[in-house]
């Protein structure tokens, strides 16, 4: 929803096409949607993520070792500023909302 | 195992479900907390609420002790279960019922 991709946004698409080859990915900054949830939140920061991400990595994968493998892939990010990380991994063969 | 270690492993052991949060299940204090609490209610699930807010060495410490890096977290009979993306998901698939249905938890419309 930004006008520019972030520097942390761009940082977590190059991590996750590298590593999962994934058929489909968004990488949505959702900061915005959290200004003064905190303080230090003003929204136009890099702080809370979405991620929608379809790659054959994640067949008969079970849900938490999906989100522990893209927690581990972004560890990083996640230890650096980016306060929640939102979600959405599926195989080709499942049913998306997006 | 550090103090914190041990309170987390005492507490998710001595209640059938357990859910770490920001803020209380009555005023959640982040929106994610927030849907898992919708969720647990609606299925009348009794639970112990966490406050990891309440506490900096806790925040950080339930981070460690499940290898999860995001709040809120939901233990049943001392297993973690979830984030708020995972219990969703789960809800509306109605694995969550099931999972809750085979660890031996009351809630509504279970069979």
């Amino acid at each position: 929803m930004t006008g520019q991709n972030g520097a942390i946004e761009l940082r977590m698409t190059k991590k996750l096409r590298d590593a999962f080859e994934p058929q489909r990915l968004e990488v949505i900054n959702e900061s915005h949607l959290h200004a003064g949830h905190q303080e230090s939140f003003d929204g136009t920061g890099e702080t809370h993520f979405r991620i929608r991400i379809v790659s054959s990595r994640f067949a008969g994968m079970p849900r938490i070792a999906r989100h522990r493998a893209i927690n581990e892939l972004l560890g990083e990010e996640l230890r650096e500023g980016v306060h929640a990380l939102a979600i959405e991994p599926a195989a080709p063969d499942e049913k998306v909302r997006w | 195992m550090t103090a914190i270690n041990e309170f987390i492993d005492n507490e998710v052991k001595n209640a059938d479900v357990v859910l770490f949060m920001k803020g209380t299940p009555a005023f959640p204090q982040c929106g994610f907390s927030g849907q898992v609490v919708q969720i647990l209610d609606y299925l009348g699930v009794e639970y112990k609420g966490i406050n990891v807010l309440a506490d900096d060495d806790l925040r950080h410490g339930i981070k460690e002790y499940s290898n999860w890096p995001t709040i809120p977290q939901l233990y049943v009979k001392g297993e973690f279960v979830g984030g708020c993306d995972i219990i969703r998901e789960m809800f509306q698939a109605e694995e969550l019922q099931g999972h809750l249905a085979d660890k031996g938890i009351a809630f509504k419309g279970a069979a």
